[in-house]
């Protein structure tokens, strides 16, 4: 399918998804927490877009929200397409998971909740990664401060 | 002396046992928990973060031309292949259009680190496996292309030979002599590799049907490289997505469908094989002209988002850029193939005895500095 195809057929699924009319390296779909794993489940198992590789999943902080990224290819279909949630609540953020569509989500979900503190519903074993259990704040966040640790130049 | 003796059914407990950080085989600091019955594996928790150096944070206060002396230090046996990334990544926010002559030296010295990456891991695995005798042979060859890198760029490990926009300098006059005289050893030698590992009875007992995973789980665990080509996963980006020059070199993309450790064994062999076939059909075909395109001393990309995928040794790296039109990138993201290659051990490693998870570890070829970044 191409671009336009993909476009129509999550319109005509969800058409509160908010899809950026510019032409960047990527169609991206940006949608809010709520609608983000009925949208995944159907992309994962609809036969004609059939995305069952999520070759990127990132965390970004814009400051007014946080947001998780998800980079995804059908490997039979070769098209792609990248998923956005926007999400507004900075104090507790929360989103479904969705390790049960892609298990390379685990690793990253827990990657994404150890540096930006955004909480995955229904993750099997969500902990932090990278950093010790104890550890404080979040730190790829962009309020982050840590005076002994972070020189500013 | 009297002992008093319980005498046990057939029911049997599981205990727990922690293998790392600092195990040899694990070849860097990661900890694996292990949930045994017996020498059953049940589970493997992976513990790793023992050297998080957080070089994404520290991506968002650096110039696009510092960044790339960060990526070397993530996947340091390919480190050629990542700050390729990043500048590849750069140059397409920047819609620079690069030298052939660049582009082409960037390859051969991709597939070269390549070799020497697998030429390593050839050495180490057979050394997991109480093969001392590989790992010399190993490095030996090995050697021979780091004395290339060092007349190229001055560094044996960490290359830093790419700048945004092309090469930090023109190759050595020496470097097409060398190469060829290094392939043409090296072509003698492989088979040499094949006799002593490949056809060992022993070796084929411990890796032939051990660590399974099937096609659709090393696609959901996002398994690529080598050890997603063992398990039939066409994955191989330079044939998906050519970058540089691949796209005027014929190459066969190596698949194996057995899935086990024998098979992403194999895959790293014939691998070798095609890299060097690679780099005969561009040695001699170097165009002339400039190793750099012209670039502004700041570099600001455009604001916006800018995904670059290559192929590393150990599989697919992601670049992803966000710029808001700065000197530093408003966020950076290393998707690295160590992170989600080391997600499946468990699913390979289930029901296996804790001998071979040493063989399945390392032919998943892990860099522990690759997955904690």
């Amino acid at each position: 399918m191409n671009n336009d195809q993909i476009k129509e057929k999550v319109l005509k699924w969800f058409p509160d998804a908010e899809i950026p009319a510019e032409a960047g390296q990527f169609l991206n779909v940006i949608v809010t927490p709520e609608i983000l794993h009925p949208l995944a489940e159907k992309l994962r198992y609809d036969k004609e877009t059939h995305f069952d590789y999520l070759f990127c999943l990132s965390g970004v902080d814009w400051v007014s929200n946080l947001m998780v990224v998800y980079h995804l290819t059908s490997t039979n279909l070769g098209h792609e397409i990248v998923l956005k949630v926007k999400i507004a609540d900075r104090e507790n953020p929360e989103v479904d998971t969705v390790c049960d569509l892609w298990k390379t989500a685990e690793f990253h979900e827990r990657e994404v909740y150890d540096l930006f503190g955004v909480k995955f519903k229904n993750h099997p074993d969500l902990r932090r990664i990278l950093l010790e259990d104890d550890w404080e704040g979040f730190p790829m966040r962009k309020d982050y401060t840590d005076e002994a640790n972070i020189v500013e130049l | 002396m009297s002992t008093e003796q319980t005498v046990l059914g057939n029911e049997t407990q599981e205990y727990f046992i922690n293998m790392g950080p600092q195990h040899p085989s694990t070849h860097g600091v990661l900890r694996l928990l292990l949930t045994l019955d017996g020498e059953i594996i049940r589970k493997v928790e992976p513990h790793m973060g023992y050297i998080h150096r957080s070089i994404e944070k520290m991506c968002e206060k650096d110039s696009y031309q510092q960044i790339v002396h960060l990526t070397d230090r993530m996947d340091y046996l390919s480190c050629h292949i990542n700050n390729e990334a990043v500048c590849l990544t750069v140059e397409m926010g920047l819609q620079l259009e690069i030298p052939e002559r660049v582009k082409v030296i960037r390859t051969i010295i991709s597939e070269l680190t390549r070799l020497a990456s697998h030429q390593l891991w050839w050495g180490v695995m057979g050394m997991d496996l109480g093969a001392i005798t590989g790992f010399l042979y190993g490095f030996r060859d090995r050697e021979l292309i780091t004395d290339i890198f060092e007349e190229t760029c001055g560094a044996r490990l960490t290359m830093n030979y790419n700048v945004p926009g092309g090469l930090m300098f023109d190759i050595h006059p020496n470097f097409q002599k060398r190469t060829k005289e290094f392939l043409a050893y090296f072509k003698k030698k492989l088979p040499e590799y094949e006799e002593l590992l490949t056809g060992n009875v022993i070796f084929e007992e411990r890796t032939k049907g051990i660590g399974y995973i099937s096609k659709e789980d090393v696609i959901s665990y996002g398994v690529t490289g080598p050890s997603g080509r063992g398990s039939g996963f066409a994955c191989d980006i330079r044939k998906l997505h050519p970058y540089s020059a691949y796209d005027r070199v014929e190459f066969k993309e190596i698949l194996y469908n057995e899935g086990d450790s024998y098979a992403r064994y194999m895959v790293r062999m014939d691998e070798m094989k095609e890299s060097m076939h690679i780099i005969d059909q561009l040695i001699d075909n170097i165009p002339e002209g400039d190793y750099k395109a012209k670039t502004k001393a700041v570099i600001k990309l455009p604001a916006g988002e800018y995904y670059q995928r290559v192929e590393t040794a150990r599989g697919e790296l992601g670049v992803y850029i966000i710029s808001d039109n700065k000197k530093s990138p408003y966020r950076v993201k290393f998707r690295s193939p160590g992170f989600s290659n080391l997600s499946a051990l468990d699913t390979m490693a289930k029901g296996c005895k804790i001998a071979d998870l040493v063989a399945m570890m390392s032919t998943l070829d892990l860099v522990i500095p690759d997955i904690d970044r």
